[in-house]
């Protein structure tokens, strides 16, 4: 029964983290059918950007609380800059091009990125753990839970919800499907495409960032963890189906469980339990399990 | 006759002159083109591993390298450069996915007199046969797994390793704990899922079966390395509530574990054991929980005895760098020093020479006496240490206390004895002070 418990808070934990660190990627995807390897970048510049403005205000001495704010803050303002900066600076020279050139397109801002956040940051690990203390634990079956991680469930699911709300009960979200089901017929329909597409990487990056921010304070920022998290986020995504938001919350929960069950059941197969779930998926369903309808264009 | 013979031996000894001038003037001409050596050091400049790893390590050598180009090194090492030639070092990224690729072009291209380098196992298991292909004079100076000589390179002549294995790091962890914390049943462990994680649990379970023999491993975790979540993994370990909880984890991955596993309550349920902390103690401060076990990977750092070196380093490092040399620092230093010595000591910076002087070469370094004597000399030996980590809220710094120590022949190896052989022997030979 305490292993049960744990595999289900543990698995639902991780799949919280793995949603909100892929669906970014997966939303740009299925507007803009672009592979963003960039999105790892983003996270890490969400997580470091939040670590540092975490560790500056906490030396002011000031309660923890403010910094529940200052974490979406960060994620809101690398989105906005940095999503504007590429897209408007880069991407949008290249829309329309083969998809795997925008693969090595998004390759290079990322390896960019790496390197811009060692320049700002330098390469000392960065260490802001006030946020996931300061909520206290909760114990169940006599295990401690933070309760940072429960918030982190509740964001992810808000997060999923406020996404399905704005694509499928909002005029501009209708809009947006359109614009992912024919980008053609929609330019033609007099809907501004390249609009859209601005957004949505701004949107989509503020998510990656998003996702690094509110994993910052659970553990150590060093470089490296956008690369770490791009082949997660990837996993999930194509278990799930690229592009679609639901795909990206069955293949999180998937890849969870598969990591907690094995965790807590038979670690040695922990390293391979997520491609071994993906593998599975895929030798059912090629392209996912909530695929895209591809058009066929006579 | 008589004439003849003088002729004879005048020409002979002629000969023989002439033999010894040339003899004399070409030896004299190899020593005088190696006014400056190139060296090659390898280590994390990117990735994971970069900050609290690579960068120590790399600013070590570029500390080292110019005070031993000045000759500002204190006592023995006091002489300028290695048996007086300059050092011309050349930095290489260890993060990188073609590691032989980028050995091959130092050792083919840059032409390197030898190579320092290389962090994790996994580099040094990839590069060591290659550097006997190359027969290249290379210096491995962190990377921990015993594999490197008992299992890929047997007989080595050209790979040298100036820091002891991992298993003098969890032995003598293990034999810290039984030492130290009373009523051990159960124990477990979470490493890395790579060699160096792998042999580290090998080793330290092996030992605890040894040395305490009513205690049962409970649980043995595994994640992939910089995984940098271990909820799950805390939790399994809660569930299993073992007495000792050993990790190799190191850098950030070793941060990550204290954070998530403070906050859990895990290195209040358990005592921990972290064979690599040291390179948190700056960094976390009260972070780690008082009574955690920690090591340096050798007496480096707050576990180093003092010396008038050790008093230099620390000092040269903390001015230029502004912060306190870890083990990696250490590491770097050694290997250093290690190739100064065999060079001084052969007088000379001719590989042959300089690799037959390093052969079972003993010399100091900033955490002690080092002593080249497994691996027909080529792998180190040191003794070591491990402490009890207390915060000083007062100075706002982490502390060890409760420091043992244990002498390289209690936690290394003999020659000719491979390190799982020993263990389960039940430490043949091994003679603890």
């Amino acid at each position: 029964m305490l292993t049960a418990v744990a595999i289900l808070i543990d698995g639902l934990g991780f799949a919280a983290w793995l949603f909100l660190s892929s669906v970014g990627l997966t939303l740009i995807y299925g507007v803009m059918r672009i592979l963003n390897i960039a999105h790892g970048g983003f996270y890490a510049l969400g997580a470091y950007s939040s670590a540092w403005a975490i560790g500056l205000y906490m030396q002011t001495g000031s309660s923890v609380a403010f910094t529940y704010l200052l974490i979406p803050l960060m994620a809101i303002v690398v989105g906005l800059v940095a999503g504007l900066i590429i897209e408007r600076g880069i991407l949008r020279f290249m829309y329309g091009r083969d998809e795997v050139l925008m693969v090595l397109v998004t390759y290079a801002i990322f390896l960019i990125l790496e390197d811009a956040t060692k320049l700002i940051w330098g390469t000392e690990s960065l260490v802001a753990y006030q946020p996931a203390y300061y909520l206290g634990n909760i114990e169940i079956f006599g295990i401690p839970y933070t309760v940072y991680k429960f918030a982190l469930i509740g964001l992810a699911v808000l997060c999923g919800a406020v996404l399905w709300w704005g694509l499928n009960r909002t005029t501009t979200g209708k809009l947006l499907l359109v614009v992912i089901e024919d980008r053609e017929v929609s330019s033609a329909l007099g809907i501004n495409v390249t609009l859209f597409f601005s957004a949505t990487f701004v949107i989509g990056t503020t998510l990656g960032a998003l996702g690094g921010a509110v994993t910052a304070p659970q553990i150590s920022v060093v470089p490296g963890i956008g690369a770490e998290v791009i082949v997660m986020a990837f996993a999930v995504i194509v278990i799930g189906g690229m592009g679609s938001i639901g795909g990206a919350i069955i293949g999180a929960i998937f890849v969870g469980f598969a990591r907690a069950v094995s965790v807590h059941l038979y670690p040695p197969a922990e390293l391979f339990s997520i491609y071994l779930v993906m593998a599975a998926v895929l030798a059912i369903k090629p392209y996912g399990l909530f695929s895209l309808a591809q058009g066929r264009k006579i | 006759m008589f004439q003849d013979r003088l002729l004879k031996k005048g020409l002979l000894a002629s000969v023989m002159a002439s033999a010894f001038v040339v003899s004399a003037f070409s030896s004299s001409a190899v020593a005088e083109d190696k006014k400056e050596v190139k060296l090659g050091v390898v280590t994390f400049l990117s990735g994971g591993a970069a900050g609290p790893f690579g960068i120590p390590a790399r600013n070590a050598a570029e500390l080292l390298i110019d005070a031993i180009n000045k000759g500002q090194l204190p006592g023995a090492y006091s002489s300028v450069g290695l048996a007086g030639a300059q050092i011309a070092p050349i930095f290489v990224d260890e993060n990188s996915k073609q590691k032989v690729a980028d050995y091959k072009k130092l050792v083919q291209k840059d032409e390197v007199d030898a190579v320092i380098g290389y962090i994790s196992s996994g580099s040094c298991k990839a590069i060591a046969p290659v550097a006997e292909e190359e027969k290249k004079l290379t210096v491995f100076f962190d990377c921990g797994t015993s594999q490197v000589f008992e299992d890929i390179i047997t007989s080595p002549k050209y790979v040298f390793r100036t820091s002891a294995h991992a298993t003098m790091d969890n032995v003598a962890a293990a034999r810290y704990v039984v030492d130290t914390v009373k009523d051990v049943s159960t124990y477990s462990g979470i490493n890395q899922n790579y060699a160096f994680g792998q042999d580290s649990w090998r080793d330290f379970s092996g030992s605890m079966k040894v040395l305490k023999e009513s205690a049962k491993s409970v649980s043995e975790q595994f994640p992939k390395v910089f995984a940098g979540q271990y909820g799950a993994e805390i939790s399994a370990l809660l569930t299993k509530k073992p007495d000792i909880v050993h990790s190799s984890f190191w850098g950030g991955d070793m941060e990550a574990l204290v954070i998530q596993g403070g906050g859990r309550q895990l290195f209040s349920r358990s005592k921990v054991v972290l064979t690599g902390g040291e390179t948190g103690i700056e960094r976390l401060g009260s972070q780690i929980p008082d009574g955690t076990i920690i090591g340096a990977r050798g007496p480096n750092g707050p576990l180093a005895e003092d010396s008038a070196l050790n008093d230099w380093f620390v000092k040269a490092y903390v001015d230029r760098f502004k912060s306190l040399p870890t083990y990696p620092s250490y590491h770097m230093a050694q290997a250093i020093l290690g190739v100064k010595s065999a060079a001084d000591k052969a007088n000379s910076t001719d590989q042959a020479a300089t690799i037959e002087a390093f052969k079972g070469l003993e010399f100091e370094v900033p955490s002690g006496k080092i002593s080249m004597n497994l691996a027909g000399g080529h792998q180190a030996t040191q003794g070591t240490a491990f402490g009890t980590y207390k915060f000083d809220k007062a100075s706002g710094k982490g502390t060890l206390v409760n420091i043992k120590r244990y002498n390289a022949a209690c936690v290394n190896p003999p020659e000719g004895m491979k390190s799982l052989e020993w263990i389960e022997s039940g430490f043949k030979g091994a003679v603890c002070k």
